[in-house]
């Protein structure tokens, strides 16, 4: 891996398919990343590249389509924006590492906002406790159709087609015969993407905290490892990596605070940046992040390994429908209610191809949380920018097939790359 | 050698559905000795590692650990046991790197957080005692070349402390150099003092690096010879049944018939 400086001896024996010798040494200082990085595209490990060259791409051109993209105004629209779905996409970055698909999460998300706003205007439960219940809601649908998946053994693409159906069905019994319920003002689901920091030291702090714990958990590491003797990354890597993610932060603090029009942190991208960070510290860190990581890349081994297959995958499936409900709130909260078509529509593909896009296989046991942000972004990037240009949604539809068309090639090329050159 | 096997089987049946896979087989292992079991194709030598494993459990019979008899109906049963089984197919995760895939199922964690330096450093450091050699312990499996996952997926089955090392056709597929590291991880395994029941189709691997040589035929004992003194010809008869056919037949006959006549 990248933070290999010098590694063991290779075995002087010849050695048929041996591993490419340029994974074992990397040179010291930006020449060793260069190399590294250049290796890492020959044999297909993209990661995040395609993302970031697209975000750049669309940003630019729509930029110079219309001088009014990159306002601030617009960027924290699409801030906003992505936050539900992006939520959302993180619960579908949790199933397409098992290597399955759920395209439910539209329809659940339809559900959750039915629960919440049946609950609490219709029958008057407290706003807190009803969101708990939408929330609990989406997770026992999740654990019903992981039931069937695992434990009957149906395969998911078809337990969750069903559930596309059959939850969407629910939602429109349930919101009756007005079909909407408005989202009453002042409320919690209103106050979810309606509710903005408007103190400047919000977003400045939540930037200041996020550079200073990256940091420290990089020097926190890279100590550990130099008094375990293992290979540790040199304080230039850290410090590369931290300015790259300091300059980041605060360029979106920065835009998000001063320029006219600017209405401060918005509580949905700080709900949505918590989402990612607990995500993404589950999977990477816990060890049933790692089940996880194991049954998608070959389940008979992590059966074998006295890991419980059926428990993985019922509890990552109640995560997605948890997520999908949540994100259904935010959607209801955008929209000014819960409706009967809420989560309908193209909000399953959005979700889906915000996943891929952002670099998450769609083959299983490779990816990260991050992609569903990458991704969300990419997409609602298209969609704010085609809708300044006054695009009718039928190209928007058009646009977003092709680019979740270009992704999948992507991620299809990257892994035959990847076979080639002996990776997975 | 101790007295009392560390695993012994007594007239193991297991059937599935019309087929009779197993019938009234025995097996013992002691400490530092590696059985080899060999038999033809289907004649039950993975049916039979995998009741031990726990992933079928026997119909019939008993098992012994350590003379105590023991149920064994699931993996994690045997694991808990101190049985550490290497599969044919590896069944190693590609995507994950060595370290992930030599703690698999066992990871070391505080308070649920993974310790990956902690894992590294015994990673690196049981790959080191059993000179396993592999290019750095945090590149991908997929990134390794055949005779190497087989050595990792070896030495993962010593993560747990297991007394018994079960080894399903480790050198299947394997080039000749590739082989002997395999085999030589085996003998380093026996002075460790783990029993190894080691599965192989190859004669010349067995009689390399086992102390005794368990046959298995269409499912039942077919005899255990000591490899010492045993010819490669009688362990290849006892496989393919040729020392049971109209001329062994009959002298065994003629000679039940002399020792009748001469009792």
């Amino acid at each position: 891996m990248n933070e290999q400086q010098t590694a063991e001896a290779t075995p002087e024996t010849p050695q048929p398919a041996a591993v490419d010798p340029r994974l074992l040494v990397r040179q010291r200082g930006f020449a060793g990343y260069f190399g590294e990085f250049v290796r890492r595209i020959r044999g297909g490990e993209l990661g995040s590249l395609p993302v970031v060259v697209g975000l750049v791409i669309i940003a630019v051109v729509f930029q110079l389509k219309n001088s009014s993209f990159l306002s601030a105004g617009s960027l924290a629209n699409i801030g906003v924006y992505t936050s539900g779905l992006g939520i959302m996409a993180v619960g579908i970055v949790f199933v397409l590492l098992l290597g399955e698909i759920d395209l439910s999460v539209g329809s659940v998300a339809g559900v959750g906002a039915a629960v919440w706003a049946v609950l609490s205007v219709t029958h008057g439960v407290n706003d807190w406790l009803a969101v708990l219940i939408a929330i609990a809601a989406g997770a026992v649908i999740g654990v019903l159709h992981g039931f069937f998946f695992a434990k009957i053994g149906v395969p998911a693409f078809v337990v969750t087609l069903a559930g596309f159906l059959g939850w969407s069905g629910l939602q429109i019994w349930m919101m009756g015969k007005e079909g909407s319920i408005n989202t009453p003002s002042g409320s919690l689901v209103e106050n979810l993407t309606g509710y903005y920091f408007a103190d400047k030291a919000a977003a400045y702090g939540l930037a200041l905290i996020a550079v200073l714990a990256y940091a420290g958990s990089l020097l926190l590491d890279s100590r550990r490892r130099r008094a375990a003797t293992l290979p540790s990354r040199p304080l230039s890597e850290i410090l590369l990596r931290t300015g790259v993610v300091a300059v980041i932060a605060f360029a979106v603090a920065y835009v998000l605070n001063e320029p006219s029009g600017a209405r401060g942190l918005p509580l949905a991208l700080v709900l949505f940046l918590g989402v990612l960070v607990v995500a993404d510290f589950v999977v990477r860190r816990t060890g049933y992040g790692r089940q996880i990581f194991a049954v998608g890349g070959n389940a008979e081994a992590a059966r074998r390994a006295g890991i419980n297959v059926n428990r993985v995958r019922i509890t990552v499936f109640a995560i997605s429908g948890m997520l999908a409900a949540f994100g259904g709130l935010f959607i209801a909260s955008l929209s000014g209610g819960a409706t009967k078509n809420l989560g309908s529509g193209n909000t399953l593909m959005n979700v889906i191809a915000a996943a891929v896009i952002g670099g998450t296989s769609l083959f299983g046991g490779r990816g990260k949380i991050w992609s569903a942000l990458l991704g969300m972004l990419v997409i609602q990037s298209i969609q704010q920018g085609l809708n300044l240009l006054g695009m009718a949604s039928e190209i928007q539809y058009m646009i977003t097939g092709a680019v979740l068309l270009a992704a999948v090639v992507i991620d299809s090329v990257s892994r035959r790359t990847q076979k080639t050159a002996g990776r997975t | 050698m101790s007295a009392t096997p560390v695993l012994a089987l007594r007239g193991v049946s297991k059937r599935f559905g019309a087929v009779q896979a197993l019938t009234d087989v025995t097996l013992e292992i002691r400490a530092g000795e590696v059985v080899a079991l060999v038999g033809d194709n289907g004649a039950g030598k993975s049916t039979l590692v995998k009741t031990i494993s726990g992933v079928h459990p026997v119909d019939d019979g008993v098992i012994e650990w350590e003379g105590a008899p023991v149920r064994i109906t699931k993996p994690h049963d045997a694991q808990e046991l101190g049985v550490a089984t290497v599969y044919q197919d590896l069944a190693l995760c590609d995507n994950l790197d060595v370290v992930a895939n030599l703690y698999l199922g066992n990871e070391l964690s505080t308070a649920g957080v993974l310790d990956e330096i902690a894992m590294e450093k015994r990673a690196k450091e049981l790959l080191d005692t059993l000179s396993i050699r592999i290019p750095s312990v945090r590149i991908p499996v997929a990134a390794l070349s055949g005779g190497q996952r087989q050595v990792v997926a070896i030495a993962r089955a010593l993560i747990g402390d297991p007394k018994i090392v079960i080894l399903d056709e480790p050198t299947a597929a394997l080039g000749v150099e590739q082989t002997a590291q395999v085999l030589d991880l085996v003998e380093r395994l026996r002075e460790r003092d783990l029993g190894v029941i080691l599965i192989s189709h190859n004669m010349a691997d067995v009689l390399a690096v086992a102390d005794r040589v368990a046959v298995l035929r269409l499912g039942r004992n077919n005899g255990v010879f000591d490899v010492a003194d045993t010819s490669h010809e009688e362990i290849i008869a006892a496989i393919t049944g040729a020392d049971d056919n109209a001329v062994t037949r009959r002298k065994a006959r003629t000679d039940q018939l002399k020792k009748e006549a001469g009792a």
